[in-house]
Protein backbone atom coordinates (compact mmCIF):
# COMPACT_ATOMS: atom_id res chain seq x y z
CA UNK A 1 0.00 0.00 0.00
CA UNK A 2 1.29 3.40 -0.88
CA UNK A 3 -1.29 5.56 0.82
CA UNK A 4 1.02 6.52 3.63
CA UNK A 5 4.16 7.01 1.56
CA UNK A 6 5.23 10.61 1.74
CA UNK A 7 5.93 10.71 -1.96
CA UNK A 8 2.69 9.11 -3.08
CA UNK A 9 1.38 10.94 -6.10
CA UNK A 10 -2.28 10.32 -5.47
CA UNK A 11 -3.66 11.22 -2.11
CA UNK A 12 -5.84 8.20 -1.45
CA UNK A 13 -7.12 9.68 1.80
CA UNK A 14 -9.34 11.96 -0.24
CA UNK A 15 -11.19 9.01 -1.64
CA UNK A 16 -13.40 7.27 0.88
CA UNK A 17 -12.45 3.63 1.21
CA UNK A 18 -15.02 1.03 0.45
CA UNK A 19 -16.36 -0.52 3.65
CA UNK A 20 -16.05 -4.25 4.07
CA UNK A 21 -19.09 -6.31 3.21
CA UNK A 22 -21.01 -7.88 6.08
CA UNK A 23 -19.52 -11.22 5.16
CA UNK A 24 -15.98 -9.83 5.18
CA UNK A 25 -16.63 -8.17 8.53
CA UNK A 26 -17.74 -11.44 10.07
CA UNK A 27 -14.72 -13.23 8.64
CA UNK A 28 -12.37 -10.55 9.91
CA UNK A 29 -13.90 -10.64 13.37
CA UNK A 30 -13.54 -14.40 13.59
CA UNK A 31 -9.93 -14.18 12.44
CA UNK A 32 -8.83 -11.52 14.90
CA UNK A 33 -10.74 -13.10 17.77
CA UNK A 34 -8.21 -15.89 17.63
CA UNK A 35 -5.41 -13.37 17.77
CA UNK A 36 -3.54 -11.03 15.51
CA UNK A 37 -0.98 -12.74 13.25
CA UNK A 38 2.50 -12.11 14.66
CA UNK A 39 4.08 -10.86 11.47
CA UNK A 40 5.48 -7.49 10.45
CA UNK A 41 2.33 -6.49 8.57
CA UNK A 42 -0.52 -8.29 10.34
CA UNK A 43 -3.31 -6.23 8.81
CA UNK A 44 -2.05 -6.99 5.33
CA UNK A 45 -2.04 -10.73 6.14
CA UNK A 46 -5.62 -10.47 7.38
CA UNK A 47 -6.63 -8.47 4.31
CA UNK A 48 -5.44 -11.24 2.00
CA UNK A 49 -7.43 -13.79 3.94
CA UNK A 50 -10.68 -11.90 3.47
CA UNK A 51 -10.02 -10.56 -0.01
CA UNK A 52 -9.79 -6.94 1.01
CA UNK A 53 -7.15 -4.24 1.11
CA UNK A 54 -4.95 -3.53 4.10
CA UNK A 55 -6.41 -0.04 4.42
CA UNK A 56 -9.93 -1.43 4.49
CA UNK A 57 -8.97 -3.75 7.34
CA UNK A 58 -7.29 -0.94 9.28
CA UNK A 59 -10.30 1.29 8.71
CA UNK A 60 -12.67 -1.43 9.89
CA UNK A 61 -10.72 -2.06 13.09
CA UNK A 62 -10.55 1.69 13.76
CA UNK A 63 -14.30 1.90 13.30
CA UNK A 64 -14.88 -0.99 15.69
CA UNK A 65 -12.67 0.66 18.29
CA UNK A 66 -14.39 4.02 17.92
CA UNK A 67 -17.83 2.47 18.21
CA UNK A 68 -16.87 0.53 21.33
CA UNK A 69 -17.40 -2.85 19.74
CA UNK A 70 -13.74 -3.50 20.39
CA UNK A 71 -13.16 -2.44 23.96
CA UNK A 72 -9.46 -2.99 23.96
CA UNK A 73 -6.99 -4.08 21.37
CA UNK A 74 -3.78 -5.48 22.69
CA UNK A 75 -2.35 -8.09 24.94
CA UNK A 76 -4.54 -10.50 26.86
CA UNK A 77 -2.45 -11.62 29.81
CA UNK A 78 -2.77 -14.47 32.25
CA UNK A 79 -2.69 -12.66 35.53
CA UNK A 80 -1.39 -15.56 37.59
CA UNK A 81 1.53 -16.01 35.24
CA UNK A 82 2.44 -12.37 35.74
CA UNK A 83 2.66 -12.87 39.48
CA UNK A 84 -0.85 -11.57 40.24
CA UNK A 85 -1.92 -14.50 42.33
CA UNK A 86 -4.60 -12.85 44.40
CA UNK A 87 -7.81 -11.94 42.65
CA UNK A 88 -10.60 -10.50 44.73
CA UNK A 89 -14.13 -9.75 43.70
CA UNK A 90 -15.33 -7.01 46.02
CA UNK A 91 -19.10 -6.67 46.20
CA UNK A 92 -20.93 -3.75 47.77
CA UNK A 93 -24.49 -3.04 48.85
CA UNK A 94 -24.78 0.59 47.86
CA UNK A 95 -28.00 2.62 48.01
CA UNK A 96 -29.32 2.89 44.45
CA UNK A 97 -29.17 6.68 44.44
CA UNK A 98 -25.46 6.66 45.27
CA UNK A 99 -24.31 3.80 43.09
CA UNK A 100 -23.29 5.80 40.00
CA UNK A 101 -21.31 8.26 42.01
CA UNK A 102 -19.49 5.67 44.11
CA UNK A 103 -18.84 3.42 41.11
CA UNK A 104 -17.20 6.27 39.25
CA UNK A 105 -14.98 7.01 42.23
CA UNK A 106 -14.03 3.34 42.64
CA UNK A 107 -13.13 3.16 38.96
CA UNK A 108 -10.50 5.84 39.42
CA UNK A 109 -8.31 3.61 41.56
CA UNK A 110 -5.55 1.89 39.61
CA UNK A 111 -6.07 -1.32 41.53
CA UNK A 112 -9.68 -1.63 40.35
CA UNK A 113 -9.82 -3.36 37.00
CA UNK A 114 -13.52 -3.93 36.45
CA UNK A 115 -16.55 -2.22 37.94
CA UNK A 116 -20.07 -3.36 37.15
CA UNK A 117 -23.51 -2.75 38.54
CA UNK A 118 -25.55 -5.94 38.85
CA UNK A 119 -28.97 -6.69 40.35
CA UNK A 120 -29.41 -7.62 44.00
CA UNK A 121 -30.95 -11.05 44.54
CA UNK A 122 -32.66 -10.77 47.91
CA UNK A 123 -32.64 -12.19 50.47
CA UNK A 124 -29.45 -14.15 49.73
CA UNK A 125 -27.50 -11.60 47.76
CA UNK A 126 -27.79 -7.93 48.76
CA UNK A 127 -24.87 -6.66 46.65
CA UNK A 128 -25.34 -4.43 43.61
CA UNK A 129 -21.84 -3.26 42.72
CA UNK A 130 -18.98 -5.58 41.76
CA UNK A 131 -15.36 -4.68 41.28
CA UNK A 132 -12.30 -6.74 40.65
CA UNK A 133 -8.93 -6.18 42.25
CA UNK A 134 -5.83 -8.09 41.21
CA UNK A 135 -2.73 -8.12 43.36
CA UNK A 136 0.44 -10.05 43.93
CA UNK A 137 -0.74 -11.41 47.25
CA UNK A 138 -3.76 -11.54 49.47
CA UNK A 139 -2.47 -9.29 52.22
CA UNK A 140 -1.70 -6.58 49.72
CA UNK A 141 -5.15 -6.81 48.14
CA UNK A 142 -6.81 -6.65 51.55
CA UNK A 143 -4.83 -3.58 52.50
CA UNK A 144 -5.73 -1.96 49.17
CA UNK A 145 -9.40 -2.63 49.80
CA UNK A 146 -9.09 -1.15 53.28
CA UNK A 147 -7.37 1.90 51.89
CA UNK A 148 -10.00 2.43 49.18
CA UNK A 149 -12.82 1.96 51.68
CA UNK A 150 -11.30 4.53 54.00
CA UNK A 151 -10.51 7.04 51.32
CA UNK A 152 -14.03 6.97 49.87
CA UNK A 153 -15.58 6.84 53.36
CA UNK A 154 -17.41 3.60 52.63
CA UNK A 155 -16.80 2.01 56.03
CA UNK A 156 -20.52 1.95 56.77
CA UNK A 157 -21.39 0.19 53.49
CA UNK A 158 -22.03 -3.55 53.63
CA UNK A 159 -19.48 -5.38 51.50
CA UNK A 160 -17.91 -8.75 50.98
CA UNK A 161 -14.58 -9.87 49.52
CA UNK A 162 -14.50 -13.07 47.47
CA UNK A 163 -11.01 -14.32 46.72
CA UNK A 164 -10.64 -16.81 43.93
CA UNK A 165 -8.27 -19.65 44.37
CA UNK A 166 -8.65 -21.66 41.28
CA UNK A 167 -9.72 -21.16 37.70
CA UNK A 168 -11.56 -24.27 36.57
CA UNK A 169 -12.22 -23.08 33.08
CA UNK A 170 -10.67 -20.13 31.40
CA UNK A 171 -11.53 -19.69 27.78
CA UNK A 172 -10.17 -16.78 25.85
CA UNK A 173 -12.45 -13.80 26.05
CA UNK A 174 -14.22 -14.70 22.85
CA UNK A 175 -17.71 -13.41 23.29
CA UNK A 176 -20.73 -13.09 21.11
CA UNK A 177 -21.92 -15.36 18.42
CA UNK A 178 -20.05 -18.58 18.05
CA UNK A 179 -19.09 -20.28 14.87
CA UNK A 180 -21.34 -23.28 14.54
CA UNK B 1 7.09 -8.21 43.62
CA UNK B 2 8.88 -11.43 44.56
CA UNK B 3 7.66 -15.03 44.26
CA UNK B 4 6.85 -14.75 40.59
CA UNK B 5 5.92 -17.72 38.48
CA UNK B 6 7.92 -16.47 35.54
CA UNK B 7 10.97 -14.29 35.33
CA UNK B 8 10.84 -11.72 32.57
CA UNK B 9 13.62 -9.94 30.78
CA UNK B 10 13.51 -6.15 30.66
CA UNK B 11 12.23 -6.20 27.10
CA UNK B 12 9.53 -8.72 27.97
CA UNK B 13 8.37 -6.55 30.86
CA UNK B 14 8.32 -3.51 28.62
CA UNK B 15 6.32 -5.40 26.01
CA UNK B 16 3.81 -6.69 28.52
CA UNK B 17 3.28 -3.26 30.01
CA UNK B 18 3.18 -1.39 26.74
CA UNK B 19 0.98 -3.79 24.80
CA UNK B 20 -1.62 -4.16 27.52
CA UNK B 21 -2.48 -0.56 26.77
CA UNK B 22 -3.06 -1.37 23.13
CA UNK B 23 -1.45 -1.99 19.79
CA UNK B 24 -1.19 0.70 17.12
CA UNK B 25 -3.49 0.01 14.18
CA UNK B 26 -1.19 0.88 11.30
CA UNK B 27 0.70 -0.93 8.56
CA UNK B 28 3.67 -1.93 10.69
CA UNK B 29 2.47 -1.93 14.28
CA UNK B 30 5.36 -3.93 15.70
CA UNK B 31 7.89 -1.60 14.14
CA UNK B 32 6.19 1.30 15.88
CA UNK B 33 6.30 -0.54 19.20
CA UNK B 34 9.94 -1.43 18.61
CA UNK B 35 10.86 2.20 17.99
CA UNK B 36 9.17 3.25 21.18
CA UNK B 37 11.03 0.62 23.18
CA UNK B 38 14.35 1.14 21.43
CA UNK B 39 14.59 -2.30 19.85
CA UNK B 40 13.91 -3.97 16.51
CA UNK B 41 10.70 -5.17 14.93
CA UNK B 42 12.09 -8.74 14.68
CA UNK B 43 12.95 -8.68 18.36
CA UNK B 44 9.45 -7.59 19.34
CA UNK B 45 7.77 -10.28 17.24
CA UNK B 46 10.17 -12.97 18.42
CA UNK B 47 9.63 -12.20 22.11
CA UNK B 48 5.87 -11.95 21.75
CA UNK B 49 5.79 -15.28 19.96
CA UNK B 50 7.89 -16.83 22.70
CA UNK B 51 5.60 -15.57 25.45
CA UNK B 52 2.55 -16.84 23.58
CA UNK B 53 4.20 -20.22 23.05
CA UNK B 54 5.09 -20.38 26.75
CA UNK B 55 1.46 -19.55 27.57
CA UNK B 56 2.49 -16.52 29.57
CA UNK B 57 0.21 -14.50 27.36
CA UNK B 58 -3.12 -15.92 26.41
CA UNK B 59 -3.85 -13.97 23.27
CA UNK B 60 -2.94 -10.94 21.33
CA UNK B 61 -5.78 -9.08 19.71
CA UNK B 62 -9.12 -7.44 20.36
CA UNK B 63 -11.53 -7.75 23.22
CA UNK B 64 -14.99 -7.44 21.76
CA UNK B 65 -17.95 -6.07 23.64
CA UNK B 66 -20.36 -8.98 23.83
CA UNK B 67 -23.46 -6.81 24.01
CA UNK B 68 -22.39 -4.84 20.91
CA UNK B 69 -22.04 -8.07 18.97
CA UNK B 70 -25.61 -8.98 19.73
CA UNK B 71 -24.62 -11.72 22.11
CA UNK B 72 -25.84 -12.01 25.67
CA UNK B 73 -23.98 -12.89 28.77
CA UNK B 74 -24.23 -12.99 32.50
CA UNK B 75 -22.27 -13.69 35.63
CA UNK B 76 -23.74 -16.60 37.52
CA UNK B 77 -23.00 -18.27 40.82
CA UNK B 78 -23.84 -21.42 42.72
CA UNK B 79 -23.59 -22.25 46.41
CA UNK B 80 -22.16 -25.75 46.17
CA UNK B 81 -21.70 -28.05 49.16
CA UNK B 82 -17.96 -28.76 49.37
CA UNK B 83 -18.36 -32.52 48.95
CA UNK B 84 -20.25 -32.00 45.68
CA UNK B 85 -17.93 -29.38 44.26
CA UNK B 86 -16.15 -31.51 41.67
CA UNK B 87 -19.33 -33.16 40.49
CA UNK B 88 -21.18 -29.88 40.07
CA UNK B 89 -18.13 -28.35 38.47
CA UNK B 90 -18.12 -31.07 35.80
CA UNK B 91 -21.79 -30.43 35.05
CA UNK B 92 -21.35 -26.66 34.77
CA UNK B 93 -18.25 -26.91 32.59
CA UNK B 94 -19.95 -29.38 30.28
CA UNK B 95 -21.96 -26.46 28.86
CA UNK B 96 -20.15 -24.88 25.95
CA UNK B 97 -21.82 -21.58 26.85
CA UNK B 98 -19.92 -21.46 30.14
CA UNK B 99 -16.75 -19.44 29.73
CA UNK B 100 -14.87 -18.56 32.88
CA UNK B 101 -15.40 -20.58 36.00
CA UNK B 102 -13.73 -19.64 39.25
CA UNK B 103 -13.87 -21.15 42.68
CA UNK B 104 -14.20 -18.41 45.26
CA UNK B 105 -14.18 -18.39 49.04
CA UNK B 106 -17.77 -17.66 49.94
CA UNK B 107 -21.13 -19.29 50.51
CA UNK B 108 -21.51 -18.74 46.76
CA UNK B 109 -18.34 -20.59 45.88
CA UNK B 110 -18.66 -21.24 42.15
CA UNK B 111 -18.71 -18.25 39.81
CA UNK B 112 -18.93 -18.51 36.05
CA UNK B 113 -19.79 -16.52 32.96
CA UNK B 114 -22.48 -17.71 30.57
CA UNK B 115 -22.22 -16.35 27.03
CA UNK B 116 -24.90 -17.07 24.44
CA UNK B 117 -26.42 -15.65 21.31
CA UNK B 118 -29.70 -14.60 22.90
CA UNK B 119 -31.08 -13.61 26.30
CA UNK B 120 -33.46 -16.54 26.15
CA UNK B 121 -30.58 -18.98 25.74
CA UNK B 122 -29.05 -17.65 28.99
CA UNK B 123 -32.25 -18.53 30.82
CA UNK B 124 -32.34 -21.94 29.13
CA UNK B 125 -28.78 -22.73 30.21
CA UNK B 126 -29.54 -21.62 33.78
CA UNK B 127 -32.64 -23.79 33.86
CA UNK B 128 -30.66 -26.79 32.65
CA UNK B 129 -27.88 -26.22 35.19
CA UNK B 130 -30.47 -25.97 37.95
CA UNK B 131 -32.19 -29.15 36.78
CA UNK B 132 -28.96 -31.11 36.53
CA UNK B 133 -27.41 -29.90 39.79
CA UNK B 134 -30.49 -29.38 41.95
CA UNK B 135 -29.01 -26.04 42.99
CA UNK B 136 -30.38 -22.57 42.47
CA UNK B 137 -28.34 -20.32 40.19
CA UNK B 138 -27.66 -16.73 41.21
CA UNK B 139 -28.05 -14.80 37.98
CA UNK B 140 -26.28 -11.44 38.05
CA UNK B 141 -26.24 -9.89 34.57
CA UNK B 142 -24.41 -6.62 34.06
CA UNK B 143 -26.73 -3.63 34.35
CA UNK B 144 -24.16 -0.92 33.92
CA UNK B 145 -20.46 -0.90 33.23
CA UNK B 146 -18.37 1.76 34.91
CA UNK B 147 -14.89 0.63 34.12
CA UNK B 148 -12.93 -2.02 32.29
CA UNK B 149 -9.23 -1.40 32.34
CA UNK B 150 -7.37 -4.46 33.35
CA UNK B 151 -3.78 -3.31 33.51
CA UNK B 152 -1.28 -5.51 35.29
CA UNK B 153 2.17 -3.99 35.12
CA UNK B 154 5.18 -6.25 35.73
Amino acid sequence: MSALNTNAVIDESQQPLLSLTAEQQTKLRRLIEKGLPLVAEPYSTLAKQIDASEQQVIQQIDTWQDSGLIKRFGLVVKHRQLGYKANAMVVWNIPDEDVDNIANMLSMFDEVSLCYRRPRRLPDWPYNLFCMIHGTDRELVLSQIKQITKQLELEHIQKDVLFSYKAYKQNGARYGKRAK
Amino acid sequence: MDAKTVEFSTLEKQLINELQKGLPVCEKPFEQVAEKLGTTEENVIEHLQKMLDNKVLSRFGPMFDAACLGGAFTLAALAVPEERFEQVNDIVNSFEQVAHNYKREHYYNMWFVIGTETEQEILDVIEKIEAQTGLEVLNAPKMEEFYVGLYLPV
